[in-house]
């Protein structure tokens, strides 16, 4: 774990100083498409017009001052799968952000959205024998979690104390100064693929960018469409991408739970494509315009053309019914929701105190959904939009930038990961005098 | 069955949106802004420069523009606004007018421009005639001088010349004949000019006696004596001497002294006044003593 714990205070350091440099560019790299906001930090309080309202969750200190989006080229699944494609499509969001916000950008914080994410649940355990906890308790107890053999292929991606516990009080969310005996933690730990990441990270270094920073989308897109409350009951995030399907779950605004579901969107518009024998964007546009999941007695009079341009007539005035439309999507759409709602009963879902779910990204758009979601997934659906930011252009802020959006929050103020508390001292390989100076406390 | 050679009149690929990396690069090499800033000021500074150094290194340019520089300063110059027409020298007596106007430009009209005042002002100041003088351009172009000549306060004979000499101390002029100023006094002696003020006071200070006066003696650097007519001589003391001038002209007027045949009036000791008679009046005296005395004898 050791190399990644460092590469990830690397992109710490580097996010602070993208901080200081004060521009940072967010990449959403989707299967569907790829966004690119560049965000400007001056400060607290800085873009404040007068009085009014004020700071809205911290996030009034960026504004967000290029918008790019484009189509994506080179992904699957919400992984790398063509590298020369994909950093040619990066290439594009990037320079037209870069354009718009008139400024160069250096740091890039990225999130991607597939690479078979894996949550694991673990705790850790710290004798502390009525002392006060300290810092270095709280790294002690995070090491002394028991880890469990994820693989070598994997790596964390996200690390985070969900918990603590002293002695038998439980939840609490900073134990530094509190005196007890036993120190336990609550971790969620979030892996994934490591070939997907070295991929986006390779193909983000040939744009002469640098990462500052990594996340999974389904943790972002929770972040930007859940409410305050929700995150703080217990609720899931569903994040119906283009190529996979992100499962959050968060519960006193902690991640708790994270998982995908490898089918999205571009599944959809490949039923459409096969099932009408039509090219895969004319079945994108369809599904697009057209699209829906409940079929009502309105819509087999609702004649679609759906074109061609073979030169035959009868194929190229070939029209479909939008319930045939309907019909095709459907059990897709149901299949996608079927497979989350596994995923969260596999999660003990039904256990939190409210089960909230919000459906947001893309394809949440499509018309109907929210009334087949809750029949599969219960009754508490919502659509969901991402927060507003400063700055956004109006194209960008439909529920398709949420994960964007959340991105900009985990630029802005990310939430304590493993590695941003101090190494345990024992740890220390040369520091020894450090080692030697705790010796000495611990001993007199 | 289809081509395999692709024909010239193969399908154009679909036009692809991403920059090419070269593009990509250089946008964002336009983006840094040191390297912005370079391009859009350096640049056209340098190039300015280059052009500029490349014209100014030829000869003939380098004459052409200073011929170009000297023109248009000529022509401003020449404007008949700063034109001087003509000259008015006042305050100075004709002497002075000639050695004043020798030292101003002789040709009119002249440019304002070329007129160095204070230079003038200051060669005219050095002349000895002058004792100050103002020079600058007036209304309508005229070189206005205005001299402020040395007043003569005395003739002063050094050795075998009679120069004049104001209350400074400063020459300016030379007499031939001591009746050309007969209203100056004369001061003769060594080390008189220094000490021309103490001269001048004594001079206003003889009242009743001005008109006998002939002259002041410096006598050894020290002291005045006051010659008068008839040949007769005060000698002062070196302090005190307008002082002692006053005792003398009070005894003057209570006894006529002067009138009488007394050659010197010794003041220089203030507690001991003496009188020298001349020979004449010694004798008679010795004379009138000596009979006296024989009559006296005589009679007893």
């Amino acid at each position: 774990m050791g190399d990644l714990y460092d590469s990830q205070r690397a992109m710490r350091q580097m996010r602070k100083a993208a901080m200081q440099r004060g521009v940072v560019a967010i990449l959403d790299v989707g299967t569907s498409k790829i966004a690119c906001l560049v965000l400007r930090f001056d400060g607290p309080e800085h873009f404040r017009s007068g009085d009014g309202v004020g700071s809205m969750a911290g996030q009034s200190q960026f504004r967000v001052i290029g918008a790019a989006t484009t189509r994506s080229r080179g992904v699957r699944f919400g992984e790398v799968d063509a590298m020369q494609e994909t950093e040619r499509a990066i290439r594009t969001a990037v320079q037209a952000a870069q354009k718009m916000a008139n400024v160069r950008v250096d740091h890039v914080i990225a999130c991607l959205s597939g690479a078979r994410p894996r949550s694991y649940g673990l705790d850790g355990a710290l004798d502390v024998s009525g002392g006060m906890v300290s810092e270095q308790d709280i790294s002690q107890v995070m090491a002394s979690c028991d880890v469990p053999d994820y693989g070598a292929d994997r790596e964390v991606l996200h690390a985070q104390p969900v918990n603590f516990a002293l002695d038998h009080r439980s939840g609490l969310a900073d134990p530094r100064g509190l005196i007890g005996n036993q120190l336990t933690t609550d971790m969620h730990m979030l892996t994934v693929d490591a070939s997907a990441i070295q991929n986006i990270f390779y193909c983000i270094k040939r744009c002469d960018l640098e990462l500052a920073g990594l996340a999974s989308s389904a943790y972002v897109s929770g972040m930007s469409s859940l409410v305050e409350d929700e995150q703080e009951l217990g609720a899931a995030c569903i994040d119906l991408g283009g190529g996979s399907t992100g499962i959050s779950v968060f519960m006193k605004k902690h991640m708790i739970y994270a998982d995908s579901v490898r089918m999205g969107g571009e599944h959809v518009t490949s039923d459409i494509s096969m099932g009408l024998q039509i090219p895969a964007s004319t079945a994108e546009r369809i599904k697009t315009f057209y699209g829906g999941v409940m079929a009502t007695g309105m819509d087999d009079r609702e004649m679609i053309e759906i074109g061609g341009d073979t030169g035959d007539w009868e194929h190229d005035r070939r029209t479909v019914s939008r319930a045939e439309l309907i019909g095709i999507m459907r059990p897709r759409v149901e299949e996608i929701l079927e497979e989350v709602r596994e995923r969260l009963d596999a999660a003990g879902f039904e256990h939190l105190p409210s089960q909230q779910i919000v459906l947001s990204c893309g394809r949440s758009q499509i018309p109907g959904l929210d009334g087949l979601a809750s029949k599969i997934l219960g009754q508490q659906v919502r659509l969901g939009r991402p927060l507003r930011v400063q700055g956004l252009p109006q194209a960008a802020i439909g529920p398709a930038f949420s994960s964007a959006v959340g991105l900009t929050l985990f630029a802005a103020n990310p939430q304590d990961e493993w590695w941003d508390f101090e190494i345990p001292a024992d740890r220390y390989p040369a520091k020894s005098l450090k080692r030697a100076v705790k010796w000495f406390k611990d001993n007199w | 069955m289809r081509s395999l050679i692709r024909g010239p009149e193969a399908a154009p690929a679909p036009r692809d949106p991403a920059p090419s990396k070269l593009g990509y690069k250089y946008q964002r090499l336009m983006l840094t802004p040191g390297f912005r800033a370079t391009v859009r000021i350096g640049v056209p500074i340098v190039l300015i420069a280059a052009i500029m150094t490349s014209w100014y290194s030829q000869p003939e340019n380098r004459a052409a523009l200073a011929s170009k520089i000297a023109h248009t300063q000529q022509s401003f110059q020449e404007r008949p606004q700063f034109m001087v027409q003509s000259l008015d020298v006042t305050g100075a007596d004709d002497a002075t007018m000639a050695l004043v106007t020798a030292l101003l430009p002789a040709e009119y009209p002249v440019s304002s421009f070329d007129l160095d005042l204070e230079g003038m002002r200051a060669a005219i100041e050095a002349l000895a005639p002058v004792k100050s003088a103002s020079v600058r351009v007036g209304q309508g172009g005229i070189l206005d001088v205005q001299v402020n000549p040395r007043v003569p306060a005395a003739v002063w004979r050094d050795a075998q010349t009679l120069r004049l000499i104001d209350g400074d101390g400063v020459q300016s002029g030379t007499l031939r004949a001591r009746g050309d100023r007969l209203d100056l006094p004369l001061i003769a002696g060594d080390g008189a000019e220094q000490k021309i003020a103490e001269a001048l006071a004594l001079y206003a200070g003889a009242g009743p006696l001005r008109e006998r006066v002939r002259g002041l003696v410096r006598m050894g650097e020290r002291r005045w004596d006051i010659v008068l007519d008839r040949e007769q001589r005060i000698l002062l003391p070196g302090d005190g001497a307008v002082a002692a001038l006053d005792r003398v002209i009070a005894l003057n007027e209570a006894q006529d002294m002067l009138r009488r045949d007394v050659a010197v009036v010794d003041m220089r000791n203030a507690e001991r006044p003496t009188l020298r008679m001349n020979a004449e009046a010694a004798q008679a005296l010795r004379r009138v003593n000596i009979t006296t005395n024989n009559n006296d004898e005589a009679g007893n």
